[in-house]
């Protein structure tokens, strides 16, 4: 019987989807595969398939790079998360994003390109020496292949409830299709890939917040009805309950926003991630490569209007209490988790029912894309053509990239199996956020600032900021009363957990880095040209109208940034 | 870069939302609403299919690979 007359037979579903709505998807899955194939003869170099050709145009990739990042739990996850923690959810989004991508476009796109580097790892092995890349790349590849994992455990999470679709099916043919697409086409067919699913997912899901608002009364109605179901207004506010620990849905105080969130994981994902660092790479320019995250930082505002607004009007007109997997599971109830499916289905006629779920699946295949491409570039370069076989051609290296991809998603799949093991997704990858990204955001800063900054204190900061973060994840466990200590609270929760331990990690990190450096030896200046500030001549851009300056833009975008934070405070 | 060596990925995204067009407002126009639906009487899916036609064949004449 073929797949698709199976899926159509399928029980226990939220919602039944129609030939039209089949027919929807089954034709993106065809046009992603397409422009694989299409993409095939056009990456044959290891700078093609691993660096997309260094060709791409400002807007390609801002929108891959926000792309690459607008996975399953961006959608599925924040929507549930503004169900549980409200309008605080959209932090994430703006404090948790907007500055950090500015800096990255400012300030340290022109040392990523200037170095010429492929990967993050491979600034740190530039900046650093062998060390510090092997620690970064092994500690990516891992949380890359875990991210993935998550990524494919959400989407079949979803066609399961949604759809009544096979769990194992719904694994198996997205990743396959991711897995062509990347190994036929490499990053440019990834990239390619992500700009469609951009517009998918806009198309998609705008439906939601929209009609949402019309039958909500507005914003306005909106606040009034939410405060009139739970019985406070602490849903609606962002900043005005964060004065203490008891006084929001979330369970923390703003410092844990602004410097555990704001300062280390947010700097620490966008500027250190490999994932969303190497579309920017992939910029045909220097003034391209900071214009980029700029373009991202733009659209990255607008993203709380289908993934958090779809949460909060959940909590406004479902008729129903949603609550935890797990009881969720075990009382036969909803859980936050299908916030969105649950609203698709409230507003979506069918056709737009099949948008709706591509736009789910766009997410949640470019998420993984993003991630497979990323393991591929480190793995390739930073593992096996540093430490395995360091005088392999080109083509040899390509070659191991397309194999790579592959690997990639069978381990990954493994890894989706593992994770349904993990009651909530968002806060278990927090917790991988603060093991890695929040240390490596203090080595790679430092490394760039700080000429005196040594390749021995690189490595050790790294490694003891890692290691912090791990042995606190571990003592919480094992001792929840250590939570008072780590959280600066017994009430914190789990993602405020996950902030603070990011900003020791960062702090130790950036301390034992410091401590090792004055006591080694520096490099000479003339071996940090091109990677450090001061030691670098950066292209001036004096010669630009105000307009085509990427400055002026990211002034532009913080101060909406700024109105946006006061009127929702 | 928007393009391949010939085909801009925009010429590839107004195709198929000119396909998507098609098939929704057909379906918006035909199909039976669902009696389940909030909102239905909006008939969003005949206004979101023409979005989607007019977005797709905009971008499928402006980036047509011979233009």
């Amino acid at each position: 019987m073929p797949p698709l007359t199976l899926l159509l037979q399928a029980t226990n579903r939220l919602i039944s989807l129609n030939a039209v709505d089949l027919a929807i998807i089954a034709i993106y899955f065809a046009f992603v595969l397409a422009i694989g194939f299409y993409l095939k003869g056009q990456s044959e170099t290891g700078e093609d398939f691993f660096l997309a050709g260094r060709e791409m145009t400002a807007w390609i990739a801002g929108l891959s790079f926000l792309s690459a990042n607008l996975g399953s739990l961006e959608l599925m996850g924040w929507a549930a998360a503004a169900y549980q923690y409200g309008i605080l959810a959209t932090h994430w989004y703006w404090v948790g994003a907007i500055p950090a991508m500015l800096f990255l476009g400012i300030v340290m796109m022109p040392f990523y390109y200037i170095s010429k580097t492929h990967s993050v790892p491979g600034y740190l092995q530039l900046r650093f020496g062998e060390p510090s890349r092997a620690l970064s790349a092994v500690s990516f590849a891992f949380m890359t292949v875990l991210m993935s994992g998550i990524n494919m455990y959400s989407m079949a999470l979803v066609m399961k409830v949604v759809l009544g679709w096979d769990i194992n099916f719904s694994i198996w043919v997205s990743s396959i299709t991711v897995a062509i697409y990347v190994a036929l086409g490499g990053l440019k067919s990834a990239i390619f890939n992500e700009v469609l699913q951009f517009v998918l997912i806009w198309l998609g899901a705008m439906l939601i917040p929209i009609l949402g608002l019309i039958e909500a009364g507005g914003w306005g109605g909106l606040k009034q009805q939410i405060a009139r179901n739970l019985g406070t207004d602490t849903y609606t506010h962002l900043w005005s309950n964060l004065g203490s620990f008891t006084d929001n849905p979330m369970g923390i105080h703003w410092t844990g926003i602004v410097l555990g969130l704001g300062f280390v994981i947010s700097f620490g994902y966008w500027t250190t991630d490999f994932l969303v660092v190497q579309r920017v790479l992939a910029a045909k320019d220097l003034r391209s490569a900071k214009m980029a995250p700029i373009i991202g930082a733009a659209f990255k505002m607008a993203v709380p209007f289908i993934v958090i607004l779809p949460g909060l009007l959940a909590l406004s007109v479902l008729p129903m209490k949603l609550v935890g997997e797990g009881e969720a599971v075990a009382q036969g109830m909803h859980s936050y988790n299908e916030v969105l499916p649950l609203m698709l289905a409230r507003y979506c006629a069918p056709g737009l029912l099949g948008l709706g779920i591509t736009a789910l699946i766009a997410g949640f295949m470019s998420g993984m894309a993003g991630n497979v491409s990323a393991f591929a570039t480190v793995w390739t370069y930073d593992i096996y053509g540093a430490f395995m076989n360091k005088k392999a051609t080109d083509a040899h290296y390509v070659s191991m990239g397309r194999w790579c991809t592959i690997v990639g998603v069978l381990v990954s799949i493994g890894t989706a199996y593992l994770v349904m093991e993990f009651k909530s997704i968002m806060d278990y990858v927090q917790a991988l956020f603060s093991f890695f990204i929040a240390p490596l955001f203090g080595t790679v800063i430092l490394g760039m600032l700080w000429k005196r900054a040594t390749p021995a204190g690189g490595f050790w900061g790294l490694l003891a900021g890692t290691g912090s973060s791990i042995a606190m994840w571990a003592w919480v466990k094992m001792s929840p009363s250590a939570l008072a200590i780590v959280a600066l609270s017994p009430n914190a929760k789990d993602m405020a957990e996950n902030m603070y331990r990011a900003l020791w990690s960062w702090i130790v990190c950036v301390v034992v880095t410091v401590v090792v450096s004055y006591m080694t030896k520096p490099l000479p200046e003339a071996k940090l040209a091109g990677l450090v500030y001061g030691c670098t001549e950066i292209p001036s851009e004096g010669h630009l109208p105000i307009w085509q300056r990427p400055i002026f833009w990211a002034i532009l975008v913080a101060l909406v940034f700024a109105v946006l934070n006061i009127i929702f405070w | 870069m928007t393009k391949g060596k010939n085909i801009s990925i925009w010429f590839f995204i107004g195709v198929l939302l000119l396909i998507y067009g098609v098939l929704i407002l057909t379906s918006g126009l035909l199909s039976p609403t669902p009696t389940n639906l909030v909102l239905a009487e909006l008939q969003a899916p005949i206004w979101w299919g023409i979005l989607l036609l007019a977005l797709g064949g905009t971008y499928t004449f402006l980036f047509f690979p011979r233009r």
